[in-house]
């Protein structure tokens, strides 16, 4: 096979596929996509060295404008269609588009059993609440009561969290971000892609045809920095228009406290580690703004180092092949038991 | 009983290991046709299991059976009814009545004939023989628990560890009646349990002690000699079914060059492959089980973009699952290797059970117009070159490849000569780096060999040659998203053709038997072995038949039309209910006289009923 030794600096046309992107104008998707773009050209991945994987749905196009190598695939199926590709070759990078309604829904089992496994590839969950390509109907994410074609009286389900899933299946990297933020989700992006294991960046992306301004209520830009704090591992927790708004521990709660008010100082506020194998603090943080009024966390919230599927196996090739050296095919067979002789 | 025993010559014989599931007959089973195997019988088995892992002891649910076949030469199935029964317990005696012959023997537990025994197999008397209207079969009672317990006596085993051990005194006794050397299985007993001496001790003794017991006491009148005949030099090994699989693809992958991934997940009978693959990582095999069957192939289609051999194993009610990724893999034009070991269904139906019902799903059990490669392999060891062609059509043509076997051939063995691999064909990757000619800066996916309608493969990892596939219809120039009425059409047709395209890098299909006849007897897939005794008995009959049997079933062997053309009556038989009639058929276009002999009961077929059967036709 053809090897390219030199090195090449890649800019971001260079992952920019002859494909015209096909999302609706104003859709959350072409941020995201722009925002992959300056993530690869910032980790300068070789494009013929990546793997962009995708179910169906809206975000699943996301492949088709990838100039890498790629799998649309069906509907929910993306992180299993990946765990073969990064197996038969761990030196891809591989990565998955999927959304609320193809990894949490039809595909849910795929979306626990890979992070379970720690397969070594970035998912990028653009969580807009809808199925926007079957026009219309809620999804696992979408709140209890919500009103959509599939149902117009209201939903009467409580909807997957998906840190929650992703910490059930003991997962070691988790991220947020929201679509209109192209700074943090490229970094997350970035973090994401450094990290040895699966991935899951939940990307909060604006549906502006079915589900318009579904997480405006944290993305505007008026009150964003009040309701949204961005976590980063070693810094304290502050957040607010002022940088005066801090997270502390109350017993097993957290609570939002102003710098030097109610006897409050910098000291108390948390320094958030998002290296600690306990993930109790991490889903306590996770889960803010969700339970209670606290700013929902964006950033890197998650990032444990632990074995990935994909070197482990790799491991065990070469330790069975150190005990037992690779044979033909028929040696091995006139090697193993219950051969005999007709002369 | 008699002073003096005959040994008589015989040509073949059935025997069959009878008891409760964890009574450990199908290693009494395992052992007696290795063992014949090397001593140079052929030999064909057929374990009989059921579903339960362990149902009441002493049932009539619980009875799990393994027949084996040995003969001189010509054994092509594991035989019809049993020349000699072991029955472990009454419950085995009992479910086996419809398959004695009227003369056999059957050895026979008097230790667990006892009242309570007798009740649990639900019988009424305590004269198990004569309540079941066995009056010409030759009953051998013995005291093999008592028995066996005495010869282990003195040696650290608990009671139960002790009784596991019945299984080799029956084998003994087995041994003994039919002239093997207990060298052999002792050899065979010490390599199985190589980590565990005080059971090699065990068995090797409870083994002798049954041979001992039926030599000391002239157990029978007559003991048999099957005659070992000259077979042609090599070496030789037995395997199963689903092994013979195993082995075919890690020769397609070694044949190729590439790496074997398997993704697969747990069902009965195909399970077996997962196994084996699973321990072949000192072939670099990537055998993952994943968390359903979906998953399964859908891992192989993404290891099979990324550049391996990858197959998906399962059985009937998995491959209904995995429908829709066969699709993309139609689609995305990967190779892929899906071997369905057919089971009894439909639903989940019986699971230890064969049948051929799965050929329609094979061929049509998708959306859309969605043509693959289908192979059905003919025979225990047949299943390893019916691997190795599903793997190198899969490869060499960019398609997936289903491959069928059934539980029949999967579960049961015969000998095998080790293959020269030398004698098999190179398999070639349709590299685009190999064989695309022209510039990569304008190369698209859907690119296609002219003549065959191949698509190249361009793996990840090579530069200049990134691309998108899936499973939405792709412009066949350009290679991006299309719904022009036009384009669709043309990219139906290059699949179609593709696939139809394989007809010339196939074997072209060979009649046996009497090319003069007027009558073609048809079989496909695991039957190969009935229907060929069948043959051959009609023939002994002094009436002219011949036989084809099919492997390749999508695309049919060129010649197929050409072949039916020439008889005047053609009985399909199958074990379903016409499917591949249906689809001689469909792909013919001329009436074709065939006649249909279907059987769905999940037993094999039954080579004296199918004599009469064909006979009754070819009279009509």
């Amino acid at each position: 096979m053809e090897t390219e030794l030199k090195y090449q600096k890649y800019t971001a046309k260079d992952y920019k596929s002859e494909n015209a992107v096909r999302w609706c104008p104003g859709c959350g998707d072409h941020a995201i996509l722009s925002c992959l773009y300056k993530a690869m050209t910032e980790l300068n991945i070789e494009p013929h060295q990546t793997a962009v994987i995708s179910g169906i749905g809206c975000s699943s196009r996301l492949t088709y404008y990838m100039n890498t190598y790629g799998i649309h695939g069906i509907h929910g199926r993306a992180l299993a269609i990946a765990t073969g590709v990064k197996v038969a070759n761990p030196k891809l990078s591989v990565w998955v588009a999927t959304g609320d309604g193809d990894s949490l829904a039809i595909g849910g089992n795929h979306f626990i059993h890979a992070i379970r496994r720690n397969v070594d590839i970035n998912v990028l969950l653009f969580n807009n609440k809808i199925y926007g390509l079957t026009k219309g109907q809620y999804s696992p994410t979408s709140d209890r009561g919500f009103v959509s074609k599939s149902s117009p009286f209201g939903t009467v389900e409580d909807p997957f969290i998906p840190v929650e899933l992703c910490f059930g299946a003991r997962g070691n990297f988790f991220g947020r971000a929201i679509d209109v933020d192209l700074k943090n989700t490229t970094d997350l992006m970035v973090a994401a892609a450094r990290h040895k294991g699966t991935s899951i960046v939940e990307i909060l992306q604006n549906c502006v045809i079915f589900n318009n301004g579904i997480h405006n209520k944290i993305s505007d830009k008026t009150f964003r920095s009040e309701k949204t704090i961005l976590l980063k591992h070693g810094e304290k927790m502050i957040f607010g228009a002022n940088n005066d708004k801090g997270i502390v521990a109350e017993g097993w709660n957290l609570k939002a406290v102003t710098i030097g008010q109610d006897g409050y100082t910098l000291d108390d506020i948390l320094v958030h580690n998002a290296t600690t194998v306990d993930s109790t603090l991490h889903l306590k943080l996770a889960m803010m703004g969700y339970e209670n009024d606290l700013p929902v966390a964006l950033g890197v919230i998650r990032s444990v180092d632990a074995p990935t599927f994909e070197a482990e196996i790799e491991k065990q090739i070469a330790e069975v092949q150190q005990k037992k050296p690779k044979q033909t095919f028929t040696d091995f067979l006139l090697h193993s038991s219950n051969v005999w002789e007709v002369k | 009983m008699n002073n003096d025993i005959v040994v008589k010559d015989i040509k073949q014989v059935t025997v069959r290991f009878s008891g409760d599931s964890g009574d450990g007959m199908q290693l009494s089973g395992t052992l007696f046709s290795t063992l014949s195997a090397i001593f140079g019988n052929e030999i064909a088995t057929y374990p009989d299991y059921p579903a339960e892992i362990r149902a009441p002891q002493g049932s009539l649910q619980g009875v799990s059976g393994f027949q084996v076949r040995i003969g001189s030469k010509d054994i092509y199935n594991s035989g019809d009814k049993t020349d000699v029964l072991v029955a472990m317990n009454p419950a085995a005696l009992k479910v086996n009545v419809s398959n004695l012959r009227k003369d056999s023997i059957v050895i026979y537990d008097t230790d667990s004939f006892q009242k309570k025994d007798l009740e649990k197999a639900l019988f009424q008397t305590d004269a198990p023989f004569a309540e079941l209207n066995l009056t010409s079969v030759q009953p051998i009672p013995v005291a093999i628990t008592t028995m066996t317990k005495n010869a282990l006596e003195g040696l650290d085993l608990d009671n139960k560890q002790v009784l596991r051990s019945k299984n080799m005194f029956a084998l003994g006794i087995v041994c003994w009646l039919f002239n093997r050397p207990l060298e052999i299985a002792d050899q065979l007993l010490e390599e199985k349990f190589a980590k565990k001496p005080l059971l090699v001790q065990a068995n090797i003794k409870a083994l002798a002690a049954g041979y001992n017991y039926g030599s000391n006491t002239h157990l029978t009148a007559t003991t048999y000699r099957i005659e070992s005949i000259e077979h042609s030099k090599g070496f030789y090994t037995d395997v199963s079914g689903n092994l013979a699989t195993v082995y075919g693809l890690i020769a397609a992958a070694e044949k190729a060059g590439l790496k074997l991934f398997l993704g697969s997940y747990p069902i009965t009978p195909a399970t077996d492959i997962l196994h084996e693959l699973s321990k072949r990582k000192d072939f670099e095999v990537k055998a993952l089980q994943m968390e359903d069957e979906i998953a399964g192939i859908t891992s192989a289609i993404g290891a099979s973009f990324a550049g391996c051999l990858a197959a998906t194993s399962t059985s009937g009610p998995g491959m209904s699952l995995k429908s829709e990724a066969i699709g993309l893999a139609v689609m995305t034009e990967l190779p892929l290797v899906i071997i369905d070991v057919q089971r009894s269904g439909p639903s989940t139906g019986m699971p230890t059970k064969s049948e051929q019902t799965d050929l329609n799903q094979a061929l049509y059990g998708r959306n859309g117009e969605s043509p693959v490669v289908v192979i059905a392999a003919t025979s225990p060891t047949d299943c390893f070159d019916s691997a190795f062609w599903a793997s190198k059509l899969a490869i060499e043509h960019m398609t997936p490849a289903i491959l069928l076997t059934d539980g029949y051939i999967a579960n049961g063995s015969s000998a095998w000569k080790i293959p020269n691999m030398e004698d098999y064909p190179d398999i070639k990757p349709h590299y685009v780096q190999e064989y695309y000619k022209g510039d990569p800066t304008v190369w698209r996916p859907y690119f296609r060999d002219e003549e065959t309608k191949v698509r190249y493969w361009a793996v990840p990892g090579t530069p200049r040659y990134m691309h998108r596939v899936g499973g939405l219809e792709k412009d066949s120039q350009t290679g991006i998203i299309s719904t022009t009425p036009e384009n669709h059409q043309l990219m139906v047709n290059y699949r179609k053709e593709k696939i139809e395209k394989i007809a010339d890098f196939i074997p072209t299909q060979e009649v046996i038997g009497d090319q003069d006849a007027d009558t073609l007897i048809v079989g496909w897939g695991g039957t190969y072995g009935h229907l060929l005794e069948t043959m051959i008995r009609i023939q002994a009959n002094g009436k002219k038949i011949a036989f084809t049997h099919f492997r390749f079933i999508s695309p049919l062997p060129k010649n197929t039309e050409e072949i039916l053309s020439k008889f005047d009556k053609i009985i399909v038989a199958e074990q379903n209910n016409g499917q591949f009639a249906s689809y001689l058929k469909s792909k013919i276009d001329r009436c074709l006289p065939i006649y249909r002999l279907n059987r769905v009961e999940g037993q094999p077929f039954m080579v004296e009923t199918l004599v009469d059967e064909f006979i009754k036709i070819m009279e009509k």
